[in-house]
């Protein structure tokens, strides 16, 4: 709610590279450590979700989403300027990242993916 | 995030810790990972320090998709041999004819080990679960996968690509590899503090705690990566993706080796493949029939096919045939531009004419779902799936609902000219130069040693340095190297002058308390770059660049504040930045000619690549003044070197 103004610097673009689940997080901090260039903080407060210290350095790899041992507990968005669409073949539907009402998600994983060794393979 | 909040981390700038080893290797990534494994393979201690998480970090972090340049395995119908003929003239790479010979013939013949290594580390690299049996591409007795030309099989498709950094990561704990994750090289140490002395060490700051290290080295392997992100920098587009490769490509290999007196060479030299910094695309998110798509069928808005032809400009009627070499062809590699001997099978040439005319509507797309089963999954799910930063894309797209069974991606709208160049995703807009490998970097010799004693270099932060497979195959010959010198040298003491200087200049920044901060500073001399040393230049731009850099050298640089060590390393990659733009100003200004493979436009000398041109200009400093130098291309066929690539392999090779 900001239905008080506030005086506050602009946010920094992109505004949130990646959104924690906090009811999901247990604040282990593996996602701290595999980031590539150091966007996240650990939580003063032991447990509790890190913080996203610095998203206008990230470079959109994936690497905390793919090490996170909790699935879902990290969701990745690029940023809007980043978002491109699709057209379905057969009925001339155009769907894109990020819309309103978006079609049912496609499940399969890639190539190569084994489940029961998710953190070995990091993905 | 408003106000500040606490430091999560111990501050203590200034405290040391010293570490010796064998092997130092500076920047862990697919070179430096490869070279830390072989080195303790051979029994050294072997120390690996990084900015970023060794387990993530380097160009090649977050995947790949295909091995170049494998053509020693067991199904590949070209030679080493054939494949330096090939390439090194009109590079699959654009090197053109300033390629370096070595490294190529070098990941000619090791590329295939070094991925049988990490095959043997735990990467799938084979189709062993059978996902495409009968597939055109898949050798059924291997079960190898292969790229691009099925005729010739020299590139190998990867399909567990994505987690290859953790397989290094982990081989390297097995064998006692001494880590240092987050911690930023800021110098290299050399006998009496001598520039151009024998390296023996370099100095490091935590990037967490701000604290100080300095490293004992017997020898000492280069792996800080490429020169990039020096003409573009904004991060309000989409943060530091607007860098191509990797963020931490910041420059700070090429100052460190240039302020020991390491011999540099192509710092002039552009990238063949400019991208469009914060305006591009994600890398392979975007509809596309090249590269990493390669050969996707692509449609126009009203799903009108886009024929593809061979070399000859014949028309190919079936997806196969994309696949294919020409009649009479050895190997093709794919390319924007390549010689026609080694040109693949792409999209028609006059694309760019076709859309101004009306022939095909924009925007184009993907047309994957049209596409043979095989092919389809292998571009999405392997290609697009494990190519580095694509895994996080075949994710998100799917749960978004992309499903490339049903649906076409769409390719970003782009002025029509734009579309003679792939990848797409780079789209259109400033240009961010020398972003991939290939660029100018660390001038070496057979052994992948530099002009110093003790110092090595392998991956892209050598000159010329080329891709994931080059990467790791430089790394495990030059650690042979590294390890054969080691053996036989004796420990030298570091200076103590030297640690002091190195303290006071990197802890600078924690002192101030007003100036500019590091952003500013990166976009300023961003702008530098942009301006006199852009697409066009001559000698008044590029010395006016020169006097822009003195002065805010000694004026912004030098208040730049940094409030905590993330700040203090972010400040020091600007002031490498700082001495590697210079570095690239003095080197344009000694090429007196323009020369196309170089991407180098001189207005004052428009002449392009006059054969007198057509040498490596090398650059160093002797105490503190700068040394112009110069060698043939083919330096590495000339004495005192063997005429052939095969005895000079054969000698310098080692065990």
């Amino acid at each position: 709610m900001y239905t008080e103004p506030q005086m506050v610097p602009n946010p920094p673009a992109p505004n949130q590279a990646i959104f924690i689940d906090a009811e999901l997080c247990t604040g282990c901090n593996t996602c701290v450590d595999v980031c590539r260039t150091d966007v996240l903080l650990p939580n003063p407060e032991t447990g509790r979700p890190p913080i996203v210290m610095y998203p206008d350095e990230c470079w959109f790899g994936g690497c905390c989403v793919g090490h996170c041992p909790v699935p879902g507990a990290i969701r990745m968005e690029h940023p809007l300027n980043q978002r491109i669409g699709w057209k379905r073949r057969d009925t001339g539907e155009y769907f894109r990242i990020g819309m309103k009402n978006p079609p049912p998600p496609n499940t399969r994983p890639p190539v190569g993916y084994d489940p029961e060794q998710r953190m070995e393979l990091c993905i | 995030m408003g106000g500040a909040a606490e430091y999560p981390y111990p501050v203590v700038y200034g405290k040391e810790n010293d570490v010796e080893a064998d092997v130092l290797i500076l920047g862990g990534g697919v070179a430096g990972c490869h070279a830390a494994v072989s080195a303790a393979k051979r029994g050294a201690r072997v120390v690996v320090v990084d900015k970023g998480p060794v387990i993530r970090s380097g160009s090649g972090g977050a995947g790949v998709d295909h091995w170049h340049g494998a053509c020693t395995n067991p199904c590949s119908t070209v030679s080493p041999e054939e494949m330096i003929e090939m390439t090194l003239y009109g590079d699959y790479l654009l090197h053109w004819e300033f390629g370096n010979g070595i490294t190529s013939y070098i990941l000619f013949k090791e590329s295939y080990d070094a991925l049988l290594d990490v095959e043997e580390w735990g990467v799938k690299v084979r189709d062993v679960d059978d996902e495409f049996k009968g597939a055109e591409f898949r050798d059924e007795k291997t079960k190898l996968m292969f790229a691009y030309d099925y005729d010739a099989r020299h590139c190998i498709r990867v399909n567990g690509g994505a987690g290859i950094k953790v397989a290094y990561y982990n081989e390297m704990k097995r064998l006692g590899v001494q880590i240092h994750d987050f911690v930023t090289v800021t110098s290299l140490l050399t006998e009496g503090g001598r520039q151009g002395g024998r390296v023996i060490g370099a100095t490091g700051v935590s990037v967490r705690t701000g604290e100080f290290y300095i490293f004992k080295a017997k020898a000492t392997i280069l792996t800080t990566g490429v020169t990039a992100g020096m003409w573009i920098f904004s991060t309000e587009l989409n943060g530091a993706a607007s860098s191509h490769g990797d963020p931490n490509d910041t420059a700070d290999g090429t100052a460190m080796a240039w302020q020991a007196g390491v011999e540099l060479t192509l710092m002039e030299k552009a990238s063949p493949m400019p991208v469009s910094g914060g305006f591009a695309y994600p890398m392979y998110g975007t509809g596309n029939a090249h590269n990493t798509w390669y050969a996707c069928t692509m449609v126009d808005a009203n799903g009108k096919e886009i024929p593809w032809v061979d070399r000859d400009g014949r028309l190919l009627t079936t997806v196969s045939e994309r696949y294919h070499d020409a009649p009479g062809q050895k190997a093709f590699f794919n390319g924007p531009d390549l010689p026609y001997e080694i040109r693949s099978p792409r999209l028609i040439p006059d694309l760019p004419e076709r859309i101004k005319r009306g022939e095909y509507v924009l925007p184009l797309y993907a047309d994957l779902p049209s596409m043979p089963p095989h092919e389809r999954r292998a571009i999405w799910g392997l290609m697009v799936g494990h190519e580095g930063k694509s895994h996080i894309i075949y994710t998100t797209y799917g749960k978004a609902g992309f499903d490339p069974d049903k649906d076409m991606l769409q390719t970003n709208v782009m002025p029509p000219d734009r579309y003679f160049f792939y990848p797409y995703w780079n789209t259109m807009g400033p240009r961010q130069w020398r972003e991939g490998p290939g660029g100018g970097g660390v001038f070496f010799d057979w052994d992948l040693k530099t002009n110093l004693e003790g110092l090595y270099v392998a991956g892209t932060a050598g000159y010329a340095g080329g891709n994931h497979a080059g990467s790791a195959s430089t790394g495990r010959y030059a650690a042979r190297k590294a390890v054969a010198y080691a053996d036989t040298i004796e420990w030298l003491p570091v200076s103590r002058e030297q640690i002091e200087r190195e303290k006071a200049r990197v802890y600078a920044p924690v002192t101030r308390s007003e100036g500019i901060g590091w952003k500013e500073l990166r976009a300023g001399l961003a702008r530098i770059m942009q301006d006199y040393c852009g697409e066009y230049k001559n000698e008044e731009t590029l010395g006016m660049g020169l006097q822009w850099l003195d002065s805010i050298r000694e004026s912004e640089a030098a208040r730049a504040y940094a409030r905590n060590p993330h700040e203090l390393a972010r400040v020091l990659e600007c002031y490498s930045r700082l001495t590697a733009a210079e570095v690239i100003l003095r080197a344009s200004l000694e090429r007196k000619a323009s020369s196309k493979a170089l991407g180098f436009n001189r207005l004052d000398y428009p002449q392009m690549d006059p054969p007198e041109w057509t040498k490596l200009v090398t650059l160093r400093l002797e105490e503190g003044e700068m040394k112009v130098g110069e060698h043939p291309v083919d330096y590495y066929l000339k004495a005192p070197y063997a005429s052939s690539f095969e005895d000079n392999y054969r000698e310098h090779c080692g065990p």
